[in-house]
């Protein structure tokens, strides 16, 4: 295969990336900005919504969409739920204190792993992709899942989007983002914004991981690296920025995707990695944030 | 009628309020003054439930308010304009004024009559808060707040900063809503304005309500405003 077939299939593999990217690193974004909560369990509710994906299309029977299109549904519910309690139980209680949050959050991480090892086991687990149509080019086939992933991960952006600009709920988040104290005097319940911004993004990470574990498996510690690079991209992009998180979920992913490929995954994380220290060096708000 | 009875309250260890008492009648427009630091921002976030009263009561109508929280404060029908207006700047002024709306679930028609007040918002609905000048800030602080249709409307420093022909703006909508029964708490430090808007003044001094003055006949060289508030 010549050199531009391979760079087509590097940029394909990077946009699958991107586009799981994108949809973990929104959640992790709209936490931060509009709690200004650093949620270091962020990639242990993307790993619950894998685990929780194959326990549902474990149970459910006859063809393995069935088990899949129920899965994107009850594991992003189920992972929201565990969120929102979460925050009751714990980040309510700490008065969502910055620094308090992110020692409770690492809390959070261990917990939710180790329940992951001990009811799920350390053994990688597959869920069977809902189909297997293949895109046939003249250089190579391509899995038309993996397309499916994208452009099921756009319309999940582009909903996200519609909520924040054009509901009630998302103006609440909005104004909430802003100022906490003036929403309250305008009779905003901040602390069910909160709860409902938590649940959120830790059940977009949830949607983002079911896409993704057909074509990965479910393991209890597949969390490390959508955490990973979830923080670079929110960095990069701005803290608390949808636009910027989008848009360096895109450079990232597409990046990670051609120089895993050309070279290493190694490589590129170490890329990525630099890329967030020259970031914090000469633009510390990100590409898209504003100056504190 | 908005009433504070022996109210006290404070930041962490730091008391403000001590022991403070105060009353608001409907369709009174009472202006707060004192020096720097004797609380009067305080009182205001307190009535809000912003800053929680440790002592005392708040009650709007005959209902106690310092219990509930915060966010239900606005849905009894006090709106509260801060200091500095702490608009939502990034979000668009009809969303400032839809953010009002919601507080109380007032519709199309209140937001109309809102921006009747303010016909300089409508021709701006769609620009982003921040980037307003700061008469027109101003004048959205208020209008978000009036669109809550609300019994009570504190005012922190409505005049800071802008220029005369927008306190005069300020005056006929303060005065104006006097005739609809609405009670306002102003903290003013412009004897000028009080003078021209409000029907009582009320003094404070060390974190209490030390005196309150009918404005009929008070003048501006009057000595409580060289004892408590300097001028």
């Amino acid at each position: 295969m010549g050199f531009g077939p391979f760079l087509l299939l590097a940029l394909l593999e990077g946009t699958v990336a991107a586009a799981v990217l994108a949809l973990t690193a929104v959640g992790l974004s709209l936490v931060f900005g509009v709690m200004r909560v650093v949620n270091v369990a962020h990639g242990e509710f993307f790993m619950l919504g894998a685990v929780v994906a194959w326990f549902v299309a474990a149970a459910v029977p006859g063809h393995a969409a069935m088990g899949f299109m129920l899965a994107l549904v009850v594991a992003p519910l189920v992972v929201a739920g565990v969120a929102a309690l979460a925050d009751w139980l714990v980040l309510k209680r700490l008065n969502y204190d910055p620094e308090a949050t992110i020692v409770a959050t690492i809390g959070l991480l261990y917990i939710l792993q180790q329940s992951a090892l001990t009811f799920f086991g350390p053994t990688p687990r597959p869920v069977e992709a809902p189909f297997t149509w293949r895109i046939q080019t003249p250089w190579f086939g391509y899995s038309g899942y993996k397309l499916f992933v994208v452009l099921a991960a756009i319309a999940i952006l582009l909903a996200v989007w519609a909520f924040m600009t054009r509901t009630r709920a998302g103006l609440v988040m909005r104004a909430t983002q802003v100022d906490r104290q003036t929403a309250r005097a305008f009779g905003i319940n901040v602390d069910r914004v909160y709860a409902g911004t938590f649940a959120l993004g830790a059940g977009l990470a949830a949607v983002a991981a079911v896409l993704v574990v057909p074509v990965s498996q479910a393991h209890y510690l597949m969390g490390g690296d959508p955490l990973l690079l979830s923080f670079i991209v929110v960095i990069i992009g701005g803290l608390g920025s949808l636009r910027g998180t989008l848009v360096a979920a895109l450079v990232i992913g597409l990046g990670d995707g051609v120089i895993s490929m050309f070279f290493s995954p190694t490589l590129a994380k170490i890329i990525a990695t630099l890329l967030v220290a020259l970031v914090l060096v000469f633009r510390p708000q990100g590409l898209f944030g504003a100056k504190a | 009628m908005l009433w504070l009875e022996g109210v006290s309250a404070g930041y962490g260890g730091v008391t403000v309020l001590r022991d403070l008492s105060f009353a608001a009648r409907a369709g009174e427009v009472i202006c707060v003054m004192g020096r720097n630091g004797v609380g009067k921002t305080t009182l205001m976030k307190c009535i809000m439930g912003l800053v929680p009263a440790t002592a005392g009561v708040v009650a709007l109508d005959g209902e106690a308010m310092q219990a509930l929280p915060a966010h239900e404060v606005p849905r009894r029908g006090i709106a509260y304009v801060p200091q500095g207006r702490r608009l939502f700047g990034p979000l668009t002024v009809a969303e400032n004024l839809a953010v009002g709306l919601m507080a109380r679930n007032k519709g199309e028609a209140v937001r109309e009559r809102v921006l009747d007040l303010f016909p300089r918002l409508r021709e701006r609905l769609t620009q982003v808060s921040s980037t307003l000048s700061g008469g027109e800030q101003q004048m959205l602080a208020i209008a978000r707040a009036l669109c809550l249709e609300p019994k009570v409307l504190l005012l922190d420093e409505p005049t800071e900063g802008l220029q005369p022909s927008m306190i005069a703006m300020i005056r006929d909508v303060v005065v104006g809503l006097r005739a609809t029964g609405v009670a306002t708490v102003l903290v003013e430090q412009r004897v000028s304005a009080v003078l021209g808007m409000a029907d009582r003044v009320a003094f404070m001094d060390q974190g209490r309500v030390a005196e309150v003055l009918d404005c009929a006949g008070l003048q501006a060289d009057a000595p409580q405003f060289r004892r408590y508030v300097g001028v």
